[in-house]
C-alpha cells in the first residue's frame, strides 16, 4: 500500500522543476518569471540551435581543389555522389615549363535525399575538396530539389567553420579550411574560358567514366 | 427559492442558460490552458504553447478549430447510434454537474435541496457514456477501457459518497448552499473569524474525496480506462474530430466541477470571511473567490496527474476496498459521534 | 556461453506460472471466450513495430508470442556488398540509441583479422564514447519506463538530460545519433579542446538526473507496486533464453563482458563495479539500469582524467583489405551482449557478417514470462526488458 514519503518526493521533484523553469533568475529578481530562460527547449523558428563545429550538417564542395578523381563517389555507401569531369590544357606554371593538363569538374551532385551523412566522402578526399558544414536548414518541398549541384555545394563553403584545436595530448595536426569565397572559385574553369584548348578525346572518356559510375 | 433579481421565469432561465454556456467552456479552456498545457510544460522544463495568442493562451481554441475540421469517422463495425451518443452523454454529465454549484448567495443555477446527492448522481452518468463508447467502438482496446471504467466506478464511487457523508452529517444538509452556510457560520473552538472550513474537521474526508475524484476523473494514478501506453487511449481510441473534442472538454470540465465541489464542501465555498452571508456584493466577489480556490484544488489534481505513474486495476480495487472504504466508514462514525456528543 | 537447460529451471518455470494462474482461478468458473489481442505492430508500448499476439482471458494473458520482422532492413546482407569502412555506417543504425557502441565490436573484429591494434589513446576515447552512448541509451529507458507505467514527466526529464550527452557525442563525432567515428586501427579524429571539462560537467548533471529519477519514479510507491514481482525471470531461465546485459544482471547473474571478456578497451584501467539484483522482476531491471547509468558516469569521469597522450590511429593501409579468416568479437552494449561474427575472404568486403543483437535474445523470453500476467503487466514487462526495434530486426 502506498506510503506517503515516496509519493511526496515525486511531487517535490515536479514542483521543483516547475519552479526552476518558471523562475530561473537568482538573487533579487527571483520572483520575475522568465520561462524562456528556464526551459531547455529552443523556440526553433524564432531562435536557432547552434550545432557544434564538427556537426555533420551539409557537405560543402571546394571546387578549386576537386580533380574529379571519383574517390568520394566510389566510397559512398549509398552511391549518392554524381561526378563528371573533363581535362583541359593549362599554361605551364613557370615560363618554359611543360603544358599541364588540369581536371575540370563539370558536374558534382550530391543527392541529400539518399545521403546517410556518414562523412566517408569527406574523409577519403585526398585533395581537401570536401568539408562538413554544421548548416542544417535546407529542407525542400520537392524531393528532387535535395539534389545539390556543384554551385549549391560551393555556396556551402562559406558556412564551413574553422577546424577546432585539439585537447592536450593529441598528436593530430589541426587542418585549415581554404579561404576562398564562392565567387572566385574554379580557376580551372577560368582557364577554359580564356580559350585553353580542350582535349576532346580525354573529356569524352571522363564523361563516360563518370556517367558509368554515377548510374 | 428566491428569484434572481425578481425577473420573470423565462428571463431568469435565459440568463442562467447563457451564463452556463459561457462559463463551462471557459472553465474547461482555462483549466486546460493553465494546467494541461502550461503547468505540465513547466514541470517538464518546457515552455508549452507560445505562439497562438499572448503566451499561447489561444492554443486550445486553435486546437478546437483543428478538431472541427477533421473528418468524422465511424469504425465499420461500430454501433453507430450508441457511438454517436456516447460523447454527448459524457459531456451532458459534466454540464449537469454545474447546475448545482453555488458561487454566491444568489449566483447559482438551481439551488436544489438535495444538491450534493444530485451532483453525485449525475457525475456517475459519465461512466455510462464511457461504457457506451467502449462497447460501441467495436474495438478490443476500447472495450477493455470501457470495462475498466465500469470496474473502477464500483471501486471509487462508494468512498466518494462516504466521504461526502461526513460533510453532510456535519452540515445537517444535502443542500450545497446550506453546506457553505454551515462552514461560514461555524466556529472552531469558539474562534469563528474564518468560519469553519470543513477541511479542518473533515481532513480525512477531504483526502478520500480527492483520491476518489482523481479516479472519477480518470486522472493518473487512476487513468486505467484511458491508459495511453496500454490501451492506446482506451474507450476513446476510435474517436476523432469533434467527438473526441467532446470527450476532452468533458474531461477538463468535470475536473473543474469536481474542484468546485471540493471547494464548496471543504474549503468554505464562495464565502469571504468578514462578510455577511447574504451580502449582495458576494454575488460578484463570491465567484472570484470561488475561482481562486478551484484553481488551487485543480492544481493539486493536475500536479498529481503529471507526477505519478498509474496503478493497476486490481490494485485500485484493493486500495479502494481495503483502505478507502474502511477509512471513510470510520470517518463517518467518528463524525457521527462528535455530532451527537457536541 | 549459456549452460544447458536444467531441470530446476523447468521447475521454477512451472511454479511461476502456477502462481500467476492462481489469481485467476475464479475466471475459470465464469468461463468467457478467449480474446486475441494484437499489441502492435503499431502500439505506443512497442516503441517501434514489434507485434505481440496475445491470447487473453479477460485481462489475463494465456499466451503471448512476439512476432518480429516488421522493420527488417537486411543489414547482414547489406554488409556483404559494402567495404569494411562503409559497414560502420550501416551498423550505426542497428541500435539507434547507442550507435557508437554498435561500431566497436565490428571494428574490433576487423582489427583482430587484420592483426592491428589501436593505440592506447584511441582505446580510451573509444571507451569513453562507448560509455557515453550507454548513458544516452539507458537514460532514455529510465524515463521511458515511467511512460510505460503511466507517468508523463520522467520521459521529458530523460530527453532533456540525454540531450546533453548527445551534444557531447556530437561535439566529438559530428553525429548525434550516427557517429560513424570508429575506424579500423583507431578513430577518425581526436577530441576537440575543452571537451573534457564539458563532459565532466555533463556527467555531474547525469548523476543529478539519476537522483531525480530515484525520487520521481523509482522511489514512488505506485511505481513499485506496478513493477515489483511483475515479470520475474529467475537467473537460470534468463541464461536459458540467452538474456544478456542488465536483464541478466537483474536476475542475479553476475555477468558483464566489460569485466569478463574485455576485448582491449580501457575498462580494466578504471575502478568500477558490476551491479546485480537478486529479484529478477521489472523493478530489479529498472534498479540495475539506474545503478549502471550512475556507474557509467563514474567510469567516464575516471577515463577522462587519464587519457594517455599519443596518436589515435595505428598504421593501416589507405585501402583496407582484410585478410581471410573469421573472428567473433562481442562487447557489453547498452542492451546486452552484441557480437559480430565476421568472415573475410581477403577482399574489400566482408564475406559474411552475423550480428548477434541483445534485444533479439532478450525478447525471446516474452512468451515464457508473460504467461498468466495481466494486460498492464505486458507493458511493464516489455518496458523493463528494454528492447530497441532496430536491434531486434536489424
Amino acid at each position: 500500500m502506498p506510503q506517503f514519503p515516496g509519493l511526496l518526493k515525486g511531487l517535490g521533484v515536479t514542483a521543483r522543476t516547475a519552479a526552476r523553469t518558471l523562475f530561473p533568475k537568482r538573487g533579487m529578481r527571483t520572483l520575475i518569471p522568465a520561462p524562456q530562460q528556464g526551459s531547455v527547449t529552443v523556440q526553433y523558428p524564432h531562435e536557432k540551435e547552434a550545432p557544434p563545429d564538427r556537426a555533420r550538417g551539409v557537405i560543402a564542395l571546394h571546387e578549386e581543389n576537386c580533380t574529379a578523381c571519383m574517390l568520394c563517389s566510389r566510397s559512398c555507401p549509398d552511391w549518392c555522389i554524381y561526378i563528371e569531369g573533363h581535362k583541359v590544357k593549362a599554361p605551364p606554371r613557370r615560363a618554359g615549363g611543360a603544358v599541364r593538363s588540369v581536371n575540370v569538374v563539370d558536374r558534382f551532385d550530391i543527392d541529400y535525399a539518399l545521403c546517410m551523412y556518414c562523412g566517408i566522402c569527406v574523409e577519403v578526399c585526398p585533395f581537401d575538396a570536401l568539408f562538413w558544414s554544421p548548416e542544417y536548414e535546407y529542407s525542400e518541398p520537392h524531393i528532387a530539389d535535395l539534389l545539390h549541384d556543384r554551385i549549391r555545394l560551393s555556396e556551402w563553403m562559406e558556412t564551413v567553420p574553422a577546424f577546432e584545436d585539439y585537447e592536450p595530448g593529441s598528436e593530430q595536426k589541426v587542418r585549415q579550411v581554404p579561404d576562398f569565397g564562392p565567387d572566385d572559385f574554379a580557376p580551372a574553369r577560368k582557364l577554359e574560358a580564356d580559350g585553353a584548348r580542350e582535349l576532346a578525346s580525354e573529356s569524352d572518356g571522363a564523361r563516360e567514366l563518370a556517367s558509368g559510375a554515377g548510374s | 427559492m428566491t428569484g434572481l433579481l425578481g425577473l420573470a421565469y423565462w428571463a431568469e432561465t435565459a440568463i442562467k442558460l447563457g451564463v452556463a454556456l459561457v462559463v463551462i467552456p471557459t472553465a474547461a479552456l482555462m483549466l486546460g490552458y493553465l494546467f494541461l498545457l502550461k503547468m505540465m510544460a513547466f514541470m517538464q522544463s518546457r515552455l508549452g504553447p507560445t505562439d497562438v495568442g499572448p503566451y499561447g493562451s489561444l492554443q486550445l481554441i486553435a486546437d478546437a478549430v483543428k478538431f472541427l475540421q477533421k473528418e468524422d469517422i465511424h469504425p465499420a463495425a461500430a454501433d453507430r447510434r450508441v457511438f454517436r451518443a456516447a460523447p454527448v452523454v459524457v459531456l451532458a454529465s459534466s454540464f449537469l454537474l454545474f447546475v448545482v454549484l453555488p458561487t454566491g448567495p444568489d449566483a447559482v443555477v438551481e439551488n436544489l435541496d438535495t444538491g450534493i446527492f444530485y451532483a453525485m448522481a449525475v457525475s456517475s452518468l459519465s461512466v455510462l457514456g464511457v461504457l457506451m463508447a467502449g462497447w460501441a467502438s467495436a474495438n478490443k482496446y476500447a472495450l477493455l477501457g470501457g470495462l475498466r471504467a465500469a470496474g473502477q466506478l464500483i471501486a471509487y464511487e462508494l468512498p466518494l459518497i462516504l466521504a461526502v457523508m461526513g460533510v453532510v452529517i456535519q452540515a445537517d444538509s444535502l443542500n450545497l448552499q446550506e453546506i457553505v452556510r454551515a462552514q461560514a457560520e461555524g466556529e472552531i473552538f469558539g474562534f469563528g473569524l474564518i468560519g469553519n472550513p470543513f477541511i479542518l474537521t473533515q481532513f480525512i474526508g477531504f483526502l478520500i474525496f480527492m483520491i476518489s475524484a482523481q479516479a472519477e476523473l480518470t486522472q493518473t494514478p487512476f487513468d486505467m480506462p484511458v491508459a495511453e501506453t496500454e490501451l492506446v487511449g482506451g474507450f476513446h481510441v476510435e474517436y476523432t474530430g469533434f467527438r473526441f473534442l467532446l470527450f476532452f472538454m468533458a474531461e477538463v470540465a468535470t475536473a473543474f466541477a469536481f474542484s468546485a465541489l471540493a471547494t464548496v464542501m471543504f474549503l468554505g465555498g464562495w464565502w469571504i470571511p468578514g462578510f455577511d452571508f447574504d451580502a449582495p456584493i458576494l454575488n460578484v466577489l463570491g465567484p472570484v473567490v470561488m475561482l481562486a480556490k478551484i484553481l488551487v484544488v485543480a492544481f493539486i489534481i493536475f500536479w498529481i496527474r503529471f507526477t505519478y505513474p498509474r496503478l493497476r486495476e486490481d490494485q485500485l480495487q484493493k486500495f479502494a476496498w481495503k483502505v478507502l472504504i474502511p477509512l471513510s466508514l470510520a470517518n463517518i462514525v467518528v463524525t457521527g459521534i462528535f455530532k451527537v456528543v457536541l | 556461453m549459456s549452460p544447458p537447460p536444467t531441470a530446476s529451471s523447468l521447475r521454477s518455470q512451472q511454479a511461476y506460472v502456477a502462481a500467476q494462474a492462481a489469481d485467476a482461478r475464479v475466471n475459470v468458473e465464469l468461463d468467457t471466450g478467449d480474446m486475441t489481442l494484437n499489441i502492435g505492430p503499431q502500439h505506443p508500448a512497442t516503441h517501434g513495430t514489434l507485434r505481440i499476439a496475445c491470447q487473453l482471458d479477460g485481462e489475463q494473458v494465456i499466451s503471448a508470442e512476439p512476432l518480429m520482422g516488421y522493420m527488417h532492413r537486411g543489414y547482414e546482407k547489406l554488409c556483404e556488398v559494402r567495404t569494411f569502412p562503409q559497414c560502420t555506417t550501416l551498423i550505426n543504425r542497428i541500435d539507434w540509441l547507442g550507435s557508437f557502441a554498435n561500431e566497436v565490436p565490428f571494428i574490433l573484429a576487423a582489427e583482430q583479422l587484420m592483426g592491428v591494434e589501436a593505440p592506447p589513446r584511441a582505446q580510451w576515447i573509444r571507451t569513453i564514447l562507448f560509455e557515453l552512448s550507454r548513458i544516452a541509451n539507458v537514460s532514455l529507458f529510465l524515463g521511458d519506463m515511467g511512460v510505460q507505467v503511466g507517468a508523463l514527466t520522467p520521459v521529458f526529464f530523460a530527453f532533456r538530460d540525454r540531450e546533453r550527452v548527445l551534444n557531447q557525442i556530437e561535439a566529438v563525432t559530428g553525429g548525434r545519433f550516427h557517429p560513424n567515428f570508429d575506424r579500423i586501427g583507431g578513430l577518425k579524429d581526436d577530441l576537440p579542446r575543452g571537451w573534457i571539462d564539458e563532459t565532466h560537467a555533463v556527467m555531474a548533471k547525469m548523476r543529478g538526473f539519476c537522483d531525480e529519477m530515484e525520487d520521481l519514479l523509482m522511489g514512488n510507491e505506485i511505481f513499485q507496486a506496478r513493477c515489483r514481482s511483475v515479470g520475474v525471470i529467475p537467473g537460470e531461465v534468463a541464461l536459458d533464453f540467452g538474456l544478456s546485459g542488465a536483464n541478466l544482471r537483474a536476475s542475479g547473474v553476475d555477468w558483464d563482458l566489460r569485466r569478463d571478456a574485455n576485448p582491449g578497451l580501457a575498462w580494466d584501467q578504471v575502478d568500477w563495479r558490476v551491479w546485480t539484483h537478486p529479484d529478477g522482476d521489472s523493478f530489479a531491471r529498472y534498479w540495475v539500469r539506474l545503478q549502471e547509468t550512475r556507474e557509467a558516469t563514474k567510469i567516464v569521469d575516471q577515463l577522462l582524467d587519464g587519457i594517455p597522450a599519443g596518436p589515435i590511429m595505428a598504421k593501416v593501409p589507405r585501402i583496407i583489405k582484410v585478410p581471410a579468416g573469421e573472428a567473433y568479437v562481442s562487447t557489453e552494449n547498452p542492451l546486452g551482449e552484441m557480437g559480430y561474427y565476421v568472415v573475410s575472404k581477403g577482399g574489400l568486403e566482408p564475406f559474411r557478417v552475423k550480428i548477434r543483437t541483445p534485444s533479439f535474445s532478450n525478447i525471446s523470453v516474452v512468451p515464457w514470462v508473460m504467461r498468466g500476467t495481466y494486460v498492464p503487466d505486458i507493458i511493464t514487462i516489455l518496458g523493463s526488458l528494454y528492447f530497441i526495434l532496430g536491434d531486434i530486426d536489424r
